[in-house]
């Protein structure tokens, strides 16, 4: 420093910049342009490649855990969302391809629910521009959480457990065609992949309901779909899967470009590094999810999903660190 | 007249500019790049007289740094219901997004309460805050809390002593710049005060500013969000069936 002094005496206002030596974690990490903060490229690769993986085995995009784990690093909510959405694309595009060539996609029923999930996108986004009028949209949309997250993966493991103790004892696997309401209803039409004959009504609500609330979960909505698939529609477990990649990729895709052109918040070098660690994790997962058996796989979703809503649970009962919080005039 | 004005005034202005910085920044423009981690910036400079060194109270110098200013809303959460909600809000009418202040003394004796009233250095002048809401009373908290985060995560520096000061002439400092800066000018003033009065006033600004990459991703994601949004997708989409058909080969391989 003495030194540094000494020059300085020597060449007044000389224009000397330090240079701070590098370590190997300042060296990775990277300024996202949109979100205008700097975080390290392995870590978002890492939550990636994880959060993919599971997308994979279990066909949900992976949004519900990704959305808060960027909140957990410093990643604007907003941006969080809309740059989350563009990811799901991603691993849901390279997760469908690996289904469709071992024809585990009924695109059919696909194509019904994505009627259905792109008009529920839209009043989506309506409602919840509606709601930030309001105000506390924040707390709608965990609340939504805790509730869906909740009530899903209590039946799902609750189900699947039975499942298992079924299994165990020997008995015949009862098959899931019973005939209810829905048999009654109109329009009906044969879905050869799903092996039903069933009327239309059904999957284009479900898409519908699933494609509003996706819009303001800010999620593609595959942990609602699929028990939804499971359980209302009576698909066998290994289409659905798929299938709702399928139609997941569509929504999200239109959910990207609505969040690119209205909120300027989707940030792609954030969203190129979570989708390249997605992309591959996806592939892993596909793979892994085909050896598991339907009741394992769905016994494992529903944990994680209960996981998930415990802990957004726990965060609005307990008192948090910090009271106060900091947003943009006129929007959060 | 006018002439014995002019003279008035500059016999009363004189006194104002006895001492004079002469400024030198390590880098006057700072840009922020893909792999951006912050930065830091090297102030120095000296101060120039005609006369020699006033006797008295020695020299203090005081940096001050702000980023763009930009209104700001502050919400706090009250446990109802069981959970804990945001219900009351203030909004900001002005906050900087960085703000440092580095003095050569504690900052209360290098600038008076009166001075700092004038020239809005500290860190709780530099919010602009016109009034809260009638119903809440204790608005000042929520200034409070503006403060208390952002100088937990380093955009609000308050750095007494840090500013060098050598036989009341050469001074430095460095100010260390966040990895979460946002663009824009970065007004830079030093005061030079005697008793906590200042005596001299200097003002400069570093643009910070996107290159590159960052500089293209921002400006198009803007001006064309239809296509940035296009292009987001068409991203995805080939990063998901390239990942898809690398697999496929290593299977086969």
């Amino acid at each position: 420093m003495s030194c540094f002094w000494r020059l300085q005496r020597l060449l007044p206002c000389s224009h000397i910049a330090m240079q701070r030596p590098l370590t190997q974690s300042e060296a990775m990490q990277i300024y996202l342009p949109i979100a205008e903060v700097s975080v390290n490229a392995f870590l978002l690769l890492g939550l990636g490649g994880i959060v993919g993986i599971l997308s994979g085995m279990f066909g949900v995009g992976g949004g519900f855990l990704m959305t808060p784990l960027l909140f957990f690093i410093g990643i604007p909510p907003a941006v969080a969302v809309a740059t989350e959405a563009n990811q799901i694309v991603a691993s849901s595009f390279s997760g469908v391809l690996a289904h469709l060539k071992r024809r585990t996609v009924d695109l059919k029923m696909g194509g019904v629910l994505l009627i259905g999930g792109l008009i529920g996108a839209a009043l989506g986004v309506l409602l919840f521009n509606y709601l930030k009028s309001l105000g506390q949209v924040d707390l709608l949309v965990k609340l939504c959480y805790v509730v869906f997250l909740g009530v899903i993966g209590g039946l799902m493991f609750i189900e699947s457990l039975g499942a298992i103790r079924k299994a165990r004892k020997n008995t015949t696997t009862t098959r899931r065609k019973k005939h209810n309401w829905i048999h009654g209803l109109p329009f009906k039409t044969r879905f050869r992949v799903s092996g039903l004959y069933i009327s239309v009504i059904p999957p284009i609500l479900v898409g519908l309901v699933v494609g509003i609330l996706a819009a303001i979960m800010g999620v593609g909505g595959g942990f609602i779909m699929v028990p939804a698939m499971i359980y209302l529609l009576g698909m066998p477990t290994k289409v659905v899967v798929g299938t709702s990649l399928f139609q997941i990729i569509f929504v999200t895709a239109f959910t990207t470009l609505l969040h690119a052109t209205t909120n300027y918040t989707v940030d792609m070098a954030l969203a190129v590094l979570l989708l390249v660690g997605g992309v591959i994790g996806a592939q892993i997962g596909t793979r892994i999810g085909t050896r598991l058996k339907a009741e394992q796989l769905r016994i494992l979703l529903s944990l994680m999903v209960l996981i998930v809503c415990g802990k957004l649970a726990f965060d609005l009962l307990v008192q948090p660190a910090e009271l106060f919080s900091i947003g943009a005039v006129g929007g959060h | 007249m006018l002439r014995l004005a002019l003279a008035l005034l500059i016999t009363l202005t004189a006194p104002l500019y006895a001492e004079e910085v002469v400024l030198g920044l390590s880098k006057k423009h700072v840009s922020i790049t893909a792999n951006f981690d912050g930065s830091e910036i090297l102030i120095f400079g000296a101060v120039k007289r005609e006369a020699p060194i006033p006797e008295g109270a020695p020299l203090d110098v005081v940096i001050a740094i702000s980023g763009p200013a930009e209104p700001l809303t502050v919400r706090r959460k009250e446990k109802r219901f069981g959970i804990w909600v945001n219900t009351e809000s203030v909004e900001i009418d002005a906050a900087p997004s960085f703000y440092a202040v580095a003095t050569s003394a504690p900052f209360n004796q290098a600038l008076s309460d009166i001075e700092d009233l004038r020239h809005k250095v500290s860190i709780p002048r530099a919010i602009r805050s016109v009034g809260a809401p009638y119903e809440i009373q204790d608005a000042a908290a929520f200034s409070k809390a503006v403060i208390r985060i952002r100088t937990n995560n380093g955009s609000y520096q308050l750095r007494e002593n840090a500013v060098s000061l050598d036989q009341q002439t050469l001074f430095r400092t460095s100010i260390d710049l966040p990895a979460n800066l946002t663009e824009g000018d970065y007004a830079t003033r030093i005061f030079l005060t005697r008793n906590g009065k200042v005596v001299s006033q200097f003002e400069t600004v570093i643009d910070v500013r996107k290159v590159g990459l960052e500089r293209w991703l921002y400006t198009l994601s803007r001006q064309q969000p239809l296509l940035y949004g296009l292009l987001s997708l068409a991203i995805a989409i080939a990063a998901g069936w390239g990942a898809s058909a690398a697999f496929r080969i290593l299977r086969q391989g």
